[in-house]
């Protein structure tokens, strides 16, 4: 137990930090998410083009390297940085900005399959009463839509969860230089070799208490706004 | 409302030939026909739910906007009943019908409630505003359907088949809204196989077949003395029971 006392509070730090980082990706990824399925289903060819080359883009590159661009490719070669002093706080969000653009593809995609169970007479009656194309999208489509994907949402959003961990890859920190989870994970593996299996036993419980919330919340949400037909 | 030699194809499908319609204020037009004919795709060409290929629609005179702002502008003014009700499955009856008021017309919440509880009232389903659509029967579906068209304070109400999809004992209960209706001096242009409904309430009968108006008469004048050979071939088959 002396692997507890010396380095409990390191940990915690470390699923603090991927904590951070999974709730701040979580709300952007579904907002961007929003916007992107709101451009796949737009009356205007660019918007779904546009849509289209973004999805197709990121949902089908490894998010190893979206984030290694984020850091050698957006930071270094074009100078785009988020803190100009705190190295720490640039890469943690260009890791956010990674996760999140990154799984606001599978948001996308996942809310369109939802947009796809809203019968179309719905949407016509919408149009009937005079409401333009986005007030049907807001008032009408997509509220049903998001009830229908809140299940298969949760698991993009568990999937995010873990995905957090290829930070590791930036060396996203904390200002105390604590790695997220699974850097933390590998240098108390290199410190305590006589340990590893108990170090990985603690990390695994550690993302299951993050990520299976999720599932649960997830699974009374779906039944409690469940859209009666 | 004047339709001027309306075109539309779905493919090689010419759906509406020519069409000529001119509709008064305050004028019931019962559109009849075969399954096929285009009397479906007409109405829904009215308020642009379909596109049209050549020919203009005007309403007070003015013409149809093709898309954007004054579109949804136009359709305000137009309201439409269809046959599968089409309420919004997630919100409540009150909702349903106020959504338009509130976010087309910017009424305030409790305007528009009060308003929507009047109109609810009048087609008898007054004392269900709180549900939600699937706990409604198809008959009261309908006449929800029919007090969110009319909250909008429509010039025209469009009735596409809207009894088509109702069992037998719940046409009544749609019809009798439809006929109070007509009786009050709206604008009515209703596809319908109900055959009473046009001999009651229609101020004309216009006869569809195969994409073109064959015949456009009173009720009475087409009902007992058809013209054409197509119409009289209709009538007979469905009046024969």
């Amino acid at each position: 137990m002396d692997l507890i006392s010396e380095s409990g509070s390191a940990i915690l730090t470390s699923f603090g930090l991927t904590l951070r980082l999974a709730v701040f990706s979580g709300i952007f990824s579904l907002l961007l998410g929003v916007v992107l399925a709101t451009f796949r289903v737009s009356p205007v060819p660019v918007l779904r083009w546009i849509g289209a080359a973004v999805v197709y883009t990121f949902r089908n590159t490894p998010l190893t390297l979206v984030m290694f661009f984020t850091l050698f490719g957006l930071s270094y070669q074009l100078g785009f940085s988020f803190d100009k002093d705190l190295l720490y706080r640039n890469n943690f969000w260009l890791a956010v900005l990674a996760l999140s653009v990154y799984t606001s593809t599978f948001v996308c995609e996942v809310l369109r399959a939802g947009i796809n169970t809203v019968p179309l007479g719905q949407a016509e009656a919408a149009r009937a009463i005079g409401l333009t194309f986005t007030q049907n999208l807001r008032l009408v489509v997509l509220p049903q839509a998001l009830r229908s994907v809140i299940n298969p949402l949760a698991s993009v959003l568990i999937a995010m969860t873990k995905n957090t961990t290829v930070a590791v890859t930036i060396g996203v920190t904390t200002a105390t230089m604590v790695n997220e989870a699974s850097g933390q994970m590998k240098s108390l593996m290199e410190r305590n070799s006589d340990q590893i299996l108990l170090i990985f036993i603690i990390f695994a419980v550690g993302f299951m208490i993050l990520t299976l919330p999720i599932g649960f919340i997830a699974g009374w949400a779906a039944k409690r706004f469940a859209v009666i037909r | 409302m004047v339709l001027d030699h309306v075109d539309k194809h779905y493919g090689d499908l010419h759906v509406l030939q020519d069409i000529n319609l001119e509709i008064k204020r305050g004028e019931v037009v019962v559109v009849i026909g075969p399954s096929g004919s285009g009397k479906s795709t007409l109405c829904r060409t009215i308020n642009r739910l379909e596109t049209i290929d050549s020919g203009t629609i005007t309403l007070d005179g003015k013409e149809l906007p093709a898309e954007g702002k004054g579109l949804a502008k136009l359709r305000a003014e137009v309201g439409m009943v269809f046959q599968s009700f089409n309420l919004f499955a997630h919100k409540t009856i009150l909702q349903n019908v106020t959504l338009g008021p509130m976010k087309v017309r910017k009424l305030k919440k409790a305007e528009a409630e009060a308003e929507a509880k009047k109109l609810l009232d009048r087609v008898g389903v007054g004392a269900q505003a709180a549900k939600y659509p699937a706990q409604l029967s198809g008959g009261q579906q309908q006449r929800v359907a029919i007090a969110r068209a009319l909250a909008m304070k429509p010039q025209v109400m469009l009735f596409d088949e809207p009894t088509s999809a109702l069992d037998p004992e719940m046409v009544k209960e749609v019809l009798d809204v439809m006929v109070s209706l007509a009786k009050e001096g709206m604008t009515m242009i209703v596809v319908t196989h109900e055959m009473g409904f046009a001999r009651v309430a229609a101020d004309r009968v216009v006869f569809m077949a195969d994409g073109q108006i064959v015949e456009s008469n009173t009720p009475s004048e087409f009902f007992d003395n058809p013209q054409s050979e197509r119409a009289k071939d209709f009538l007979g088959k469905i009046l024969k029971h």
